[in-house]
């Protein structure tokens, strides 16, 4: 039999169906992946004995007949959802101490499922960041090679220890968070599929926030059916999250009959700039034709204020991420720095437990939402914001979807990120922040290879609560692509 | 608008963060050329449009007034770097 890590979900479900393979067969299996691409720091926090264990229950509750929709899957979580009893620590020094003492909703829904949980997986700060370098415990590697071979590539970001984990085999699944493109841009940098589902698909209970009105679980996997299957698992109303939807959730997997004849693609000129990379846009342009050819009717259309989406989302994520951080005081949460007042002990304690970049996004939003600045700043964004929104409204009256690059290159080298200003650095989010605004659902799947053999996702964009318009035409541009590329079998040396 | 170090020590005390004398240099540097590239907000017509707050449909729900969990305080300062039966505690601090 191949190896078991190189499995997609879906195919690792029938063969445990057919008692082919057992969960600890799988479970050891990615355990002993994880063990040989330690380098690639995909993980902050392996759980090796309780997945064996979670795994051996799983098979006794399979023999008994006893069955959940994932039954025996290994999958991993990142490291912002907090899980009960094991350490959270939203890749920060001020809480890599933290132990919650609950579950997400999310991560308890995926374990209801019959998942089995690896471990916490690598992010930026907070979620803070396109490159997992934010974090406090180090950079995640790609684990797909530069031209020469070595490992200079970031993984995107902030789920980029997902992403990395998932493209590597250390995980069949793992979950992400997704801001203003946390989930999509790093799901593009390691050719894996990966969807942010609409605001208020998926509860935010239990997972340490960044930007209120902005975050959203996701799932990323291996391909457009199992993110289906996962995020079947992961999305439904919550009473501990009022965004939460009551809307009932389809099963999506439905979605996916392949037939897309008659569809109306829209594609956003605004998205098409002149120095637009040369591999994006030919991965762009493949994707189009791929779609027409499906039989799609492709339309152009235009989002007149998708320019102003990156700064408009600077201002909203880093104004609600400056409120949400204020909980961290050294009071609560673990960390503490003493002071000779109280004021100096939260000053002291802030200052030591947060990374530059978390500092620099608290900063600029404690200015915006400052007396004084905040109509200029804050209200004005948000203003904008609803502009952005209706763009993407009035499109949706046309067409059924939105076939736009997931992100603007392919994976940076950590040189070439490091010498970035932080508006350079923002630039990254260029195609994934509109859809944010909008709390539109949006999946990136890998369609190509650039010419130094990296792979380019693109984005699918649906109208609020069709995702599964945006899994049924994933899925056939999935297929058209048949992109089945993998970075080779990690080894070290 | 041009940032300068006076008011990122301003906005620092604010948000109760102590900045070195080189981090309120860098860090005004690189917030004053944040807000440079933000200006190009203000060549949006935004006349008449309300400010766009949240995403959710939802609105406030009601749910019965009832106590659903209890007896939690040994769990949830359990992370605290210092609590007394099921109080945090600060340094004393005598003004």
């Amino acid at each position: 039999m191949e190896n078991l890590v190189d499995l997609h979900i879906h195919e690792a479900l029938d063969l445990l169906k057919k008692k082919e393979i057992s969960s600890v067969e799988l479970t050891q299996s990615h355990l002993n992946e994880m063990e040989k691409a330690a380098f690639l720091n995909a993980y902050i926090t392996p759980t090796p004995e309780s997945a064996l264990a979670q795994a051996a229950e799983s098979d006794r509750r399979r023999a008994a007949g006893i069955c959940g929709a994932l039954e025996g899957i290994p999958i991993a979580n990142k490291d912002l959802y907090c899980t009960k009893g094991i350490k959270t620590t939203a890749a920060s020094k001020i809480l890599s101490q933290f132990i919650p003492p609950y579950e997400s909703t999310v991560s308890e829904k995926l374990k209801h499922a019959g998942t089995v949980m690896l471990g916490k997986l690598n992010t930026d700060q907070f979620a803070m960041g396109g490159s997992t370098m934010t974090s406090w415990f180090g950079v995640t590697k790609n684990p797909w090679t530069d031209e020469t071979g070595a490992y200079s590539l970031v993984p995107g970001g902030s789920s980029g220890g997902s992403a990395a984990a998932v493209s590597a085999g250390l995980c069949m699944g793992a979950t992400g968070t997704d801001t203003g493109g946390s989930i999509r841009q790093p799901a593009s940098f390691c050719g894996v599929t990966g969807i942010k589902p609409t605001y208020g698909r998926c509860s935010r209970y239990g997972i340490v926030a960044f930007a209120s009105s902005l975050d959203q679980a996701g799932p990323m996997a291996r391909d457009v059916q199992d993110c289906a299957l996962l995020l079947n698992n992961m999305a439904g109303f919550d009473p501990k999250d009022s965004t939460v939807s009551e809307l009932p959730v389809p099963d999506f997997t439905a979605a996916l009959t392949g037939d897309i004849r008659g569809k109306k693609i829209g594609i956003p000129a605004e998205y098409r700039s002149d120095n637009l990379n040369a591999d994006v846009a030919a991965a762009w342009d493949k994707g189009i034709r791929l779609l027409k050819e499906a039989g799609a009717e492709i339309i152009d259309v235009s989002l007149p204020h998708t320019k102003y989406a990156l700064p408009v989302y600077y201002i909203v994520a880093c104004a609600e991420a400056s409120s949400n951080l204020s909980r961290y005081d050294g009071v609560r949460y673990t960390t503490r720095v003493n002071g000779n007042t109280l004021d100096e002990l939260y000053e002291n304690t802030r200052t030591d437990g947060f990374g530059a970049e978390v500092i620099r996004r608290i900063l600029l939003g404690t200015f915006v939402l400052s007396a004084g600045f905040y109509d200029a700043y804050y209200l004005r964004a948000q203003r904008v914001r609803r502009l952005i929104y209706n763009d993407f409204k009035q499109v949706f009256q046309t067409v059924d979807a939105l076939l736009a690059p997931a992100a603007p290159t392919p994976a940076l080298t950590y040189e070439a990120m490091k010498n970035m200003s932080p508006v350079d650095t923002y630039l990254g989010d260029v195609f994934t922040t509109p859809a944010s605004l909008a709390g539109l659902p949006a999946l990136s799947l890998p369609v190509t290879l650039s010419k130094t053999g990296l792979p380019i996702g693109l984005q699918i964009i649906g109208n609020h609560f069709d995702e599964n318009t945006v899994f049924h035409v994933a899925a056939a541009l999935e297929t058209a692509a048949n992109f089945n590329k993998r970075p080779h079998r990690v080894v070290k040396g | 608008m041009s940032f300068d170090t006076k008011q990122i020590q301003s906005i620092a005390r604010l948000a109760r963060l102590k900045l070195s004398e080189a981090d309120r240099e860098k860090f005004a540097g690189e917030i004053d050329g944040i807000l440079n590239w933000v200006e190009q907000l203000n060549g949006v017509d935004i006349t008449g449009i309300e400010p766009l707050t949240s995403i959710a449909a939802e609105t406030n729900r009601m749910r019965a007034d009832v106590v659903t969990d209890g007896d939690l305080q040994a769990e949830l300062t359990a992370n605290a770097p210092e609590s007394v039966m099921g109080f945090y505690v600060v340094p004393k601090m005598v003004e």
